[in-house]
């Protein structure tokens, strides 16, 4: 085999003390589609980013041509012949679309832009692309799609060698995502290496030579795609945690007939969750399994009116009361915590105490303040209570490690004495041992009667801490099935049939 | 009948010509728009006073406004980066109490003209520093600037100093004459800096920059653009147009005074928001500020004509502003929402 034209070796990348990305390795041949593969954080996003100059490594190295690299900006990059096309368009819409192609390498005489050549140099590359657009055009009338295959021009208007695709599909229909792959396998046929990333499995399997799973920023293998059962991807993706964990003893309520807490009917937000039925017991743990993009955090955020439904008509212990905002949410007690914990959740630059009694003051109101000392006790119960380290209600909440954030988030929550706690992802980026505690703490939870929804792309966990499991995929709840009836085995199986976006 | 669907075809092609304009040029609207208000603030003026549209009345409107066209240059530049310029109108006094008070001294104007212009350049190259490389807002930066300029020009001198040098006075007194038409030397410079500046915006990949970091910053970096150079540049410039400017309101008033160029910066941003430029950045043209200061400067010549106060000028300013403001809003929140 010849040699590979990209080399990383233990590339890693320290986000503060957490690693982003753990001593990966990882190659890549000229003439080759491969794909990099893992849930959200696994640490694709940084990979890509270290390769394109966009990161800097803390430890490792990269080889490219077998000679040892250092990008400090995307411009050396760029100029080394990589260039990166990302999910969120990079260019400038206030711009016309030939600039947007050309700007940085446009055709000039004796310092002066050439337009007229730099419209024709467009006009090929787009024509290439099958895209049949007025160069002049400004960028921000074309739809996100265009836009897309715009910024994809743009990279491979230059010299490029390798070129990074990161979810280039999210917004392309069907017939342009065959124009795509047509573009992709005509730049490996030109010697091109293209980095591929894709929650679409199919599309992984479509066009990609070669893959390589990514979990937790670490790197779980390398395969070839003719060599790889898509049940064994799926595996590698989700992983199994090997640790030996405590089982807890299941307290058994929800007898049959009891009335649903929570009552959901025909569900549906746009295209990411449709007409989706949810009744949870008190005292249940709802578990939704299904892979990134499959529909679970939108069947989240629906439930708990974040998002307002198209369709369908959420209830509380049929009564007459509906969903329809999180305001109307939170005073039925239901309560959302979000898998962004980082900007959806934690304000870091408030201490722990302000954090945990956030949601509290906003329930009361302005005018009824809640006083400084009692802020520190209701925190420090809820510190105890949850085992938050270290005790100091005074410390700005962004210096927690991630599984004590997690449980300020939880505090916040429970201070609000709610009936039923949506989770979303709540262990993600955190460590073994938090994770465990996260886990036991909502069996915990659900033994005091509360219901919770818990979302994982860890399905072992899933397994460990619902009832029931929902299964999503493509935007619908395909089956709910009993917990005690699973192997981690099959439910992998149930999450990763094929024909559906995973 | 074939005449009609002839008709139509040469309707659909000039709807099309139409189109393409629109989907190339929508950005330019407000320009057009500022363009049409001058159009009609003369038609006005002229059915009002019977005698307004006078070869006299317009050369006097670039004579008068000439500091104001170079300064707008500048502020026009960084207003598309996203950023703003206080310190202009102080500048301008500085510069231009040095340039009278050097010449006073009897230093050379060879040497004291282009020295005040760096002059400002240097306390431009200042704010341009302080913003790219310690992130400070640019509303703080050149407020430092305007208060470090405004105390420069009263450490120069506190009382007015009159300008002797004939080659300054030459700038101003002389006329080039076409028929009714005449220019000044002032004129001449501001329309050069204008031509200049809009070329550059155009043509270059400095000026192309410009826009590309007043769009997306963080993209324009990607892209592999000179951002923090440009940055520095735009603040570098406005300052040198500052200088310019010193230099041609000296010679406009033949006299250098601290207190000059007051609330001078506002004007100019007032012009600019006028002449089409969007106070986000990323859009706007030199030309469409230069039509934004020449309707700032037809509202006075009218309302001096009019006897009325000059403070009914910046009422009117006030107003137009405002409804321009919230017309620039509208398109953008209409691009917005068309993505």
């Amino acid at each position: 085999m010849e040699d590979p034209l990209v080399q990383l070796t233990g590339a890693t990348v320290y986000f503060g003390a957490d690693a982003a990305l753990d001593g990966v390795d990882f190659r890549l041949f000229p003439g080759e589609v491969h794909s990099l593969i893992g849930e959200n954080g696994a640490g694709k996003s940084t990979l890509i980013k270290a390769l394109t100059g966009a990161l800097p490594l803390s430890a490792g190295r990269i080889e490219l041509d077998g000679r040892q690299v250092r990008f400090s900006s995307p411009r050396e990059a760029q100029l080394a012949g990589i260039r990166a096309v990302y999910q969120e368009i990079d260019l400038l819409p206030n711009l016309s679309v030939a600039e947007n192609i050309a700007l940085g390498s446009e055709s000039h005489r004796w310092g002066v832009i050439d337009w007229a050549r730099m419209r024709d140099r467009a006009r090929e590359v787009l024509r290439d692309l099958g895209l049949d657009i007025d160069p002049a055009s400004l960028l921000g009338q074309h739809s996100v799609a265009v836009q897309q295959l715009i910024a994809i021009a743009r990279a491979i208007s230059t010299d490029v060698r390798v070129l990074v695709l990161d979810e280039p599909t999210s917004s392309l229909d069907q017939g342009e995502c065959a124009e795509l792959f047509r573009v992709i396998r005509d730049l490996r046929e030109r010697g091109v290496a293209v980095v591929f990333i894709s929650h679409f499995l199919d599309q992984v399997y479509e066009v990609c030579d070669r893959v390589t799973v990514l979990r937790d920023g670490k790197l779980v293998g390398e395969y070839l795609t003719r060599e790889l059962l898509r049940i064994d991807l799926v595996q590698a993706m989700l992983g199994r945690s090997v640790e030996d964990l405590r089982t807890r003893s299941r307290l058994r309520v929800a007898e049959e007939g009891a009335e649903p807490f929570l009552c959901a009917r025909s569900v549906s937000v746009g295209t990411g969750i449709r007409e989706a039925d949810v009744d949870l017991v008190e005292g249940e743990v709802l578990g939704v399994a299904g892979l990134l993009g499959s529909g679970r955090t939108e069947l989240a955020r629906a439930i708990t009116g974040i998002d307002r439904l198209d369709a369908g008509i959420i209830r509380i212990q049929g009564g007459t009361d509906a969903i329809d905002g999180p305001r109307s949410a939170i005073s039925l007690g239901v309560v959302y915590s979000s898998e962004n914990r980082r900007t959806e959740g934690i304000i870091g630059d408030l201490s722990v105490a302000e954090n945990i009694t956030l949601a509290v003051q906003a329930e009361r109101g302005i005018v009824r303040r809640i006083a400084p000392a009692r802020q520190r006790e209701l925190a420090l119960s809820w510190m105890e209570a949850l085992d938050i380290r270290p005790r100091d209600p005074d410390r700005p909440a962004g210096t927690l490690s991630g599984g004590n954030q997690q449980k300020v988030l939880l505090a916040r929550l429970l201070a609000l004495a709610p009936r039923l706690i949506v989770l979303d992802e709540p262990t993600r980026g955190i460590d073994v041992g938090a994770k465990v505690e996260v886990q036991n703490l909502v069996s915990e939870l659900a033994d005091n009667g509360l219901s919770v929804m818990f979302i994982s792309a860890e399905l072992e966990e899933v397994l460990r801490v619902g009832t029931r499991v929902a299964i999503v995929q493509g935007g619908r709840i395909v089956d709910t099935v009993s917990c005690d009836e699973l192997t981690p085995a099959e439910l992998t199986a149930l999450v990763a049939q094929p024909g559906e976006p995973t | 009948m074939s005449q009609s669907t002839m008709a139509i075809g040469r309707r659909e092609r000039v709807s099309e010509h139409a189109r393409t304009f629109v989907s190339r040029h929508a950005s330019m609207m407000p320009t057009f728009a500022a363009l049409l208000i001058f159009v009609l603030l003369l038609i006005g003026a002229q059915i009002h006073f019977g005698e307004f549209v006078t070869p006299r009345t317009l050369s006097a409107l670039l004579l008068d406004n000439a500091y104001l066209v170079i300064l707008a240059v500048g502020m026009t530049m960084v207003i598309v980066t996203g950023g703003i310029d206080l310190s202009v109108g102080s500048v301008m006094a500085f510069t231009g109490i040095s340039c009278a008070a050097l010449l006073d001294a009897g230093y050379p104007a060879v040497l004291v003209v282009p020295g005040i212009v760096v002059a400002g350049g240097l306390i431009g190259l200042l704010v341009g520093v302080l913003v790219q490389y310690f992130d400070v807002q640019p509303f703080i930066a050149s407020l430092a600037g305007l208060f470090l300029g405004r105390g420069l020009a009263f450490v120069v001198s506190l009382k007015s100093i009159r300008v002797e040098d004939d080659a300054v006075l030459w700038l101003q007194t002389t006329r080039y004459r076409f028929g009714d038409w005449y220019i000044t030397p002032t004129g001449i410079l501001a329309l050069v800096v204008a031509l200049l500046g809009a070329f550059v915006m155009q043509y270059t990949r400095f000026g192309r920059t410009i826009y590309a970091v007043g769009g997306n910053e963080q993209s324009a970096r990607l892209m592999g653009l000179a951002v923090a150079r440009t940055k520095v540049l735009v603040y570098v410039i406005s300052g040198l147009c500052g200088g310019l400017a010193g230099l041609v309101l000296t010679a406009y008033s033949g006299a250098g005074y601290p207190r000059n160029g007051i609330g001078t910066e506002l004007d100019v941003i007032a012009a600019v928001v006028i002449g089409g430029t969007l106070l986000t950045g990323g859009t706007g043209y030199i030309l469409g500020s230069v039509i934004g200061v020449l309707v700032y400067g037809t509202i006075k010549t009218v309302i001096s004509y009019m006897g009325a106060e000059q403070s009914w000028t910046r009422i009117i300013v006030g107003l137009m502003l405002l409804s321009f403001i919230v017309v620039q809003r509208v398109i953008v929140v209409r691009a917005e929402r068309r993505r």
